[in-house]
């Protein structure tokens, strides 16, 4: 028999391979039958909808624009044409600078409303209105605040992934056991050395969990801000591929996304490992 | 003079809007000499972590005061070592981490390495060398213990302060960590508070046992004085016709007159079960029958005699 990880690999290869070759099937040239409605077809064009290809690309067509784009990820021929790395640097930019603002805010905020009763009771109502904005709706103010799309972008960021960070934050601090408190009391533990030495790491296992949670709604978010200020990033590349009518490059630009949004997940959970403990 | 003196100390908590007060214990006197072990019995809810927690400094009284070596305390200290009741061991540390963790707030001017030494030669005492290394999720019930009692050892407190560290452990870990603790404590003459609700436990390690009456408004109501030979061990304990004498006294005490003893007020009377046909008045006691009485008979009659005055 063999391990589970292996058998589990197996299965999500048979499933890829199963996705693709439905795809690719679903993909194939119509063989001259119109492959569209009527209406349609008028409107882009008989050649089109009855020729070679779908419109919509096959897993090879797709496969083919990826490998082009992984061989010059990093090119710029001017503000509508730079390559796919270039875009998702300027994403992951503005999504680790607002990112860290908000982690340089929330957590020490959540450390002062998980210690203190009076700042939980007094910053719950701010926190209970503010929560449920959407980020984007904070954009034209930012926008007008800040008069710079990039800043205000990143603002956004900072907004969405303010809350996860704080709320965990205050959680993970106000539910340090109490008797871990009780002995840095008993070793007379000062106020500094008690947050620092028991507290924190105490609280450091749920404040990844909101870490986690703020970068995956910052990856989230990121898209929809660019397709909304654009200009660069990942979001204004997939917003400018259907302009330009390009749905493989659209496609392109979806897996790229996925595939950022896992990494950026993964090395928060590798650093969460290292401050886990079991109880 | 007492090492360590517990004066009219009680506990209320104020009832939730208009129900009345709940006074968990009220007029608890008791004193330990220094380097004796004192254990406290009494039923579940009584109030026994509450007093020990008092003596740690970790909770305030209601009334009362607690005064260490001619002090009053106001805190939590260093010169008081607590065995927490569910061990308390900091999960991200390791074994070495939880006790160097307390080496060093002990002595902040010591270099890394001299800490980590101190916690090395604790652990080793305890007979945990070798798992230095462990996380305590890692380790079994009476290993976990073991660390906690190395901690609280570690910082050579004038006092230590146990609740009931063997509760949760079966009867042959337990065996092994009484002998293990009473060891330490005889070679450093340590000073030892400890609760318990394991009656054998408290012939086998305390000098004196005292007995709290169940809540609300309990009290210590008897001194038990241990009678027997300070040199006993586990294995020849249940030889002595005295331990039996000992023993069905304090389990006469818990089974049946733990509930009715609250309402007598007055100061805790001192008992030597099985000596002069079992309870002598405390005042008019001749000390000498007791075999340990040479080393602290003194000190024991000024102890009575202040619970007396204090009542
Ligand atoms: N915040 C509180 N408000 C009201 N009563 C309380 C509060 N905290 C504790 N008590 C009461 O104080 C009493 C004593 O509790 P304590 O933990 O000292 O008991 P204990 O003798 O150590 O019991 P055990 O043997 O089960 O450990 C209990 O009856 C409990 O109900
Ligand atoms: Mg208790």
């Amino acid at each position: 028999m063999m391990p589970l990880g292996l058998r589990a690999a197996a299965v999500s290869l048979f499933l890829l391979a199963l996705l693709l070759a439905a795809w690719h099937l679903a993909t194939l040239p119509a063989g001259g039958r119109q492959a569209v409605s009527d209406e349609y077809a008028k409107l882009v064009g008989a050649a089109a909808a009855t020729g070679q290809r779908s419109a919509m690309p096959g897993p090879l067509e797709v496969g083919a624009k990826l490998l082009e784009h992984l061989r010059d990820p990093f090119y710029d021929r001017g503000p509508n044409d730079k390559g796919i790395g270039v875009q998702l640097a300027y994403s992951l930019g503005r999504v680790l600078s607002g990112f860290a603002l908000a982690a340089a805010t929330a957590i020490p905020l959540g450390f002062l409303i998980g210690m203190s009763p009076l700042a939980y009771r007094a910053l719950d109502p701010f926190v209970q209105v503010l929560r449920p904005i959407s980020p984007l709706a904070w954009m034209p103010l930012a926008l007008y605040a800040l008069k710079d799309s990039h800043a205000s972008a990143v603002f956004v960021i900072f907004v969405c992934s303010m809350w996860p960070m704080l709320i965990n934050t205050a959680f993970g601090v106000a539910s340090v056991r109490r008797e871990w408190i009780q002995v840095a009391r008993t070793l007379e533990l000062r106020p500094p050395a008690l947050a620092l030495r028991v507290v924190l790491p105490a609280a450091a296992p749920t404040i990844f969990t909101g870490m986690r949670i703020s970068i995956g709604i910052a990856w989230l978010v990121i898209v929809a801000a660019e397709m909304l200020v654009g200009g660069t990033g990942i979001g204004y590349f997939v917003w400018n591929e259907w302009n330009n009518l390009s749905i493989a490059n659209i496609l392109v630009g979806i897996f790229a996304i996925g595939m950022v949004g896992m990494g950026l997940d993964q090395a928060i959970g590798r650093i969460a490992r290292l401050v886990s403990y079991a109880e | 003079m007492a090492f360590l003196k517990v004066e009219g100390l009680a506990k209320v908590y104020a009832g939730a809007r208009g129900r009345p007060d709940t006074v968990v214990f009220e007029d608890v006197n008791f004193s330990l000499e220094r380097g004796e072990f004192v254990c406290l019995i009494g039923h579940s809810g009584c109030g026994k972590t509450t007093i020990l927690n008092v003596l740690a400094g970790l909770e305030t009284p209601s009334a009362g005061a607690v005064i260490v070596d001619g002090r009053e305390i106001s805190g939590p200290g260093l010169d008081r070592g607590v065995v927490f009741q569910n061990h308390a061991l900091l999960p991200w540390l390791t074994v070495l981490g939880n006790v160097a963790f307390a080496v060093r707030a002990r002595w902040p001017e010591w270099p890394a390495a001299r800490v980590r030494a101190r916690a090395k030669e604790t652990l080793a005492k305890v007979g945990l060398a070798g798992a230095e290394h462990k996380r305590p999720a890692e380790l079994s019930g009476g290993m976990k213990q073991r660390v906690g009692i190395a901690r609280a050892f570690s910082i050579e407190p004038k006092m230590l302060l146990l609740d009931e560290p063997f509760g949760a452990l079966d009867a042959l870990t337990r065996g092994a960590l009484q002998d293990e603790l009473l060891r330490m404590v005889q070679a450093a003459r340590q000073t030892v508070f400890m609760i318990t609700h394991d009656v054998d436990e408290a012939i086998l390690l305390a000098d004196r046992i005292l007995l709290m009456s169940s809540g609300p408004r309990a009290r210590i109501v008897e001194v038990v004085e241990n009678t027997l030979p300070r040199s006993r061990t586990r294995a020849d304990l249940h030889h002595d016709p005295q331990y039996y004498r000992i023993r069905n006294h304090l389990l006469d005490f818990l089974v049946s007159r733990a509930r009715s003893a609250a309402a007598t007020g007055g100061a805790p009377r001192l008992v030597r079960p099985g000596l002069e046909g079992g309870e002598v008045a405390s005042a008019s006691e001749p000390r000498e029958r007791s075999p340990r009485a040479a080393t602290n008979a003194g000190v024991r009659g000024a102890t009575v005699v202040s619970l007396h005055s204090n009542a």
